[in-house]
């Protein structure tokens, strides 16, 4: 894992001075609540319909247990002892008071952690994929890269100020894309060329929110060393030309379709062939530099010759059931990925207490090099538990009712917090996970649906990836009521697609029984083990829309 | 008595005349002009006899003055919404493409805020609006110590 040198922490530290001085000029009404908005923003922080929200960042979602335990003390201290895991791998807070703030940023401090860019119209938090450096199919490590960018784009001086938010992924796989990249601002693979030289593909323009598009390739390949001052250029021609007048068509991809992808990309390479020989290039000692924090670990050789975790799965059938849909394989023989489910049944999607955060700090510290993953669809990761502590690791999860075994299925959903928290809503999404829960609870009935992403907005931003679930939930209002758009044949996998409407709204209880429906026609007509976005591709929508609405 | 603005890090006395769309050329003096009038009389502009300002900003680019600057020793980019971020790039552009050497000025809507991301992106005076703490934009210049990234500074 990275680890903060003097500049870092210096950066941090000064943050939390320039913001708790913003703060207080806020609240003796030196700074009017339209400057301030901008500035708070910046620091993840939001006036939503109870109280602030404030999002923490956690580049690329990866944590030390002494962060995650600073987390479940910032919980308890000045929340309500929660905290909301998000789509984009922060979390949130949806309690503190405005004049807490500051002493929170200065806590996250302490531990090598802020809230800086996680709104706003600047450079976002980067994501990647949370099972980078322990899948056999990655070309790399895709995190070293993630901090370079970090570093880049924190405090950027000329980019803090854009059109809109800014956000950006990179996955070290082209072929198994858990990044949802190509919904993204830039999405960046790690790709080899033909000389079998390691570099970038490059992606612009994808998004979700009210337009929703799939990011189109501008580049092939980008050698490594100009990673970024390609996005240096890239960045400049949205700053430069993104529309400003109106925040429906400020995002890039508004700009990408509106000139093209060809003219984008000239715009782009005249500005990188300018600077491309300039201070950003990157020598190939600093990419070492930053690789060497994310090299792997010195892991068990015997680890592969141990027969108890065979032995416990026959003995202990719920621990075979669950180690089937909650973990994964490693690279290393010996080794799983233990997923921690927060989409326990009656639970918010993506919310953990801080009695369950200190309980994950303790597990991964005994059991996992203590680190932890977030993952963009609201769950945490062990990524590197010995096959003989799997049963333990299951066991102390289970008692902080973290091993609900449905990673994967219908119930292990994305959820925006819609109308409980959000003051944009337009209708519950909570409420509506809840039931959806409740009437899928026979778990033999969700593993025979097997693998099925359903994705829940509370309105049109998106925050919940609703265009890209293989079926996607939107709330809406008709006339002060709740209502739910149902859209279907998303994905924001490598074989990424924007869902479509199937038809009218449908009333707040009919949400679940029509996804009952949606289901009896894939149980009914798929063939040979096909999930059920591939039963949906091949039939497409029309027998799924009789269905609902006959 | 003129107003007071920041250069390079001081408060001093600013001495550049802002001229209005309907003012007409003074004699002399240091002022600035807008994008419009350098446009509509570059010829008579150009033998003005003081030192020559212009606003660009906003739909202004720098790149449509590039091959002008020679005539100004001042360039002011206008924020009229602090919000609007474009000046930022202009800023470098100006300074790190087009190699402009004189005075770059920030005007209008900005905050303290505003000015060590200002600074770093080429401007080196502060023309702040009125009722803005001109003390507290001095400070600001320090509210970072270090940077990731290289910048005009
Ligand atoms: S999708 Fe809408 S309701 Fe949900 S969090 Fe985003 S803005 Fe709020």
């Amino acid at each position: 894992m990275y680890q903060y040198n003097e500049i870092d922490q210096q950066l941090v530290e000064q943050r939390v001075a320039q913001f708790r001085d913003q703060t207080q000029r806020f609240l003796q009404g030196t700074l009017s609540e339209d400057e301030f908005r901008p500035l708070r923003l910046m620091n993840g922080l939001y006036i939503q319909r109870h109280a602030p929200m404030l999002r923490v960042a956690i580049p690329y979602g990866l944590l030390s247990s002494t962060q995650l335990r600073k987390l479940a003390h910032i919980a308890r201290q000045y929340d309500k002892g929660y905290g909301h895991f998000t789509t984009r791998q922060n979390i949130q807070f949806n309690w503190p008071a405005l004049e807490t703030v500051p002493d929170i940023l200065a806590e996250l401090a302490t531990v090598q952690m802020h809230a800086i860019q996680t709104s706003g119209n600047c450079i976002r938090n980067t994501t990647s994929d949370h099972l980078a450096g322990v899948t056999p199919d990655e070309l790399e490590d895709p995190r070293p890269y993630c901090e370079i960018i970090r570093q880049w784009s924190t405090f950027h001086p000329e980019f803090a100020y854009l059109p809109r938010k800014f956000k950006i992924a990179v996955s070290g796989t082209e072929h198994n894309d858990r990044a949802a990249t190509q919904v993204h601002d830039i999405g960046i693979y790690l790709t080899k060329n033909k000389t079998g030289e390691i570099g970038f593909k490059v992606l612009v323009g994808g998004g979700l929110g009210r337009t929703p598009f799939i990011a189109q390739v501008i580049r092939d390949f980008l050698p490594k060393q100009d990673l970024l001052s390609y996005l240096e250029a890239i960045l400049r021609i949205y700053n430069l030309n993104g529309r400003r007048d109106n925040i429906y068509k400020s995002r890039i991809k508004i700009l990408v379709n509106a000139l093209g992808i060809e003219h984008f990309r000239d715009l782009v390479e005249a500005e990188w062939n300018q600077i491309r020989d300039g201070a950003l290039q990157l020598e190939n000692q600093r990419i070492e530099y930053f690789r060497n924090f994310f090299t792997p670990y010195t892991y068990d050789s015997s680890a592969g010759k141990n027969k108890s975790y065979a032995q416990q799965l026959l003995e202990d059938k719920d621990f075979a059931v669950w180690a089937k849909h909650n973990t994964r394989a490693h690279k290393i023989a010996g080794y799983r990925i233990v997923y921690i489910c927060l989409k326990a049944p009656r639970i918010a999607p993506g919310d953990i207490t801080d009695i369950q955060m200190d309980a994950v700090a303790d597990l991964v510290d005994q059991y996992s090099f203590g680190l932890i993953r977030t993952t963009h669809n609201q769950n945490l990761i062990l990524a590197d538990v010995k096959q003989s502590d799997v049963y333990n690791v299951y066991k102390a999860l289970e008692q902080q009712n973290l091993a609900t075994a449905n990673i994967g299925t219908l119930n292990d959903m994305i959820c925006c917090p819609g109308l409980d928290f959000c003051s944009l809503a337009n209708a519950g999404s909570i409420d509506v996970a809840k039931q959806i829960n409740e009437t899928f609870d026979d778990l033999d009935y969700l593993y025979d649906i097997g693998e099925l992403e359903l994705k829940m907005s509370g309105c049109i931003n998106a925050c919940g990836h609703h265009h890209v679930g293989h079926i996607g939930i939107l709330g809406v209002d008709k006339k002060g009521e709740e209502f739910y758009q149902i859209q279907l044949g998303g994905s924001a996998a490598n074989d990424a697609s924007l869902a479509k409407i199937i038809g009218p709204a449908v009333a707040k209880t009919e949400v679940a029984t029509s996804i009952g429906k949606i289901l009896n026609v894939y149980t009914e007509q798929r063939i040979n083990g096909e999930r059920f976005i591939d039963t949906l591709r091949r039939l497409g929508i029309e027998p799924f829309k009789n269905a609902v609405y006959s | 008595m003129g107003k007071h603005i920041i250069k390079n890090r001081q408060i001093v006395e600013d001495n550049w005349q802002h001229l209005a769309d309907e003012e007409s050329l003074p004699a002399s003096g240091d002022i600035i002009i807008n994008y419009r009038r350098w446009q509509e009389n570059r010829g008579s502009l150009k033998n003005f006899s003081g030192r020559l300002g212009i606003t660009i900003g906003g739909e202004v680019s720098a790149e449509t003055i590039k091959d002008d600057l020679a005539f100004f020793q001042l360039i002011a980019i206008a924020f009229a919404e602090f919000k609007d971020g474009r000046g930022y790039s202009y800023a470098r552009l100006l300074r790190e493409r087009y190699g402009f050497q004189g005075e770059l000025r920030a005007i209008g809507n900005i905050l303290q805020d505003q000015i060590y991301y200002l600074h770093r992106c080429g401007f080196d005076s502060f023309d702040l609006d009125q009722g803005r703490d001109i003390n507290a934009a001095l400070k600001a210049f320090s509210d970072f110590g270090t940077y990731y990234q290289p910048a005009v500074v």
